[in-house]
């Protein structure tokens, strides 16, 4: 029983993580609140790749010139990459919430959707007058 | 079989769900942004414990350090408080019942924790570690891929952040014109509405 919780304890906490971010992101209005809930799942979808590549009693996969055990250097090189990525989209979603702020006064979803309904309804009664 | 290694993993594994809770609950957005940098440490620490030391690096740097930053920069420039206080949300607890639900019954189908004989392990990684030194010539082998054997991988990245960073400048670099051309001071865009209705920032919370 132990054994086989010793063997993908680390997916489930990983998934746990995972589902509190996406919880975030679904639930809540506030836009800097639902980029901080995506930066927490990518962050667990980074921890799961890595996770993959790690050999037991593996070394971190630098040459010494010693034979050792490595963990496996490629899940390291995909999520190096990714997490440059990740921060690129953070930075362009932060830029989209602070202009969504500068149009709508406002960065709560809720706020935003009824100042669109109420331009949209101006906009009606313009055309109609 | 409980050794230290595992004792640290699960330890750190547990304050990142402390932290990611106490991100779901928190309102005031200074407090979570500081513990997304707390988060990022963390997770930080925990790839050091899985022996990827470059990616805990670049995590400590840039997940701890720059996107703190441009966060804080962006409250700046919004507001500190979310102004709707936390509720259940049925859809949402269902999307991550059945996510998560179908993420954990496929775990046992995955390779155990740590072993050596995982399939993803087995194809190229062997030719990558016996041979970087001889074709690249720089011990960590971690570099020798990213540089060299999937420098094509790379070279995409920097596309992305290429047209990112453009996404950026045409979002905020509109905001210091306006109907006239450019105003000096970098004043707001001028909003060209005046018949939206005021939604008061700091008072309706």
């Amino acid at each position: 029983m132990l054994a086989a919780i010793l063997d993908h304890y680390n997916y489930w906490l990983i998934i746990f993580l995972m589902m509190i971010g996406l919880y975030i992101v679904v639930s809540r209005g506030n836009l800097i609140k639902k980029i901080v809930g995506l930066n927490i799942f990518q962050t667990s979808v980074f921890l799961l790749y890595i996770t993959i590549g790690k050999v037991n009693y593996g070394t971190a996969p630098i040459l010494t010139g010693q034979p050792e055990t490595f963990s496996n250097p490629l899940p390291h090189v995909l999520i190096l990459t990714a997490i440059v990525v990740g921060i690129a989209t953070t930075a362009l979603g932060l830029a989209l919430v602070v202009r969504i702020r500068e149009s709508y006064g406002s960065i709560e979803e809720e706020d935003i959707s009824v100042s669109e309904q109420f331009q949209a309804e101006s906009e009606v009664n313009k055309i109609s007058s | 079989m409980l050794d230290m290694v595992t004792v640290v993993d699960v330890v750190l594994l547990a304050l990142l769900s402390t932290t990611a809770v106490a991100i779901l609950i928190m309102r005031h957005l200074f407090a979570v942004v500081a513990l997304t940098g707390a988060f990022s440490l963390l997770s930080a620490g925990l790839l050091v414990t899985l022996d990827a030391v470059d990616v805990a690096f670049t995590e400590a740097a840039v997940g701890a350090g720059i996107s703190t930053v441009l966060m804080l920069g962006t409250l700046a420039l919004t507001r500190r408080r979310e102004s709707r206080p936390p509720r259940l949300s049925p859809i949402g607890l269902l999307i991550i019942t059945i996510t998560g639900g179908a993420l954990i019954y496929a775990t046992p189908d995955m390779p155990k924790f740590g072993d050596p004989n995982a399939p993803s392990h087995q194809h190229i990684i062997p030719s990558y570690i016996k041979g970087s030194q001889d074709d690249i010539g720089i011990p960590n082998i971690v570099t020798s891929i990213l540089a060299s054997y999937r420098s094509f991988d790379t070279l995409g990245e920097v596309a992305v952040i290429f047209t990112a960073g453009m996404g950026v400048i045409i979002l905020l670099g509109r905001r210091r014109e306006d109907e006239h051309g450019y105003s000096e001071d970098g004043a707001a865009y001028p909003l060209k509405d005046k018949n939206k209705p005021k939604i008061n920032d700091e008072t309706s919370t």
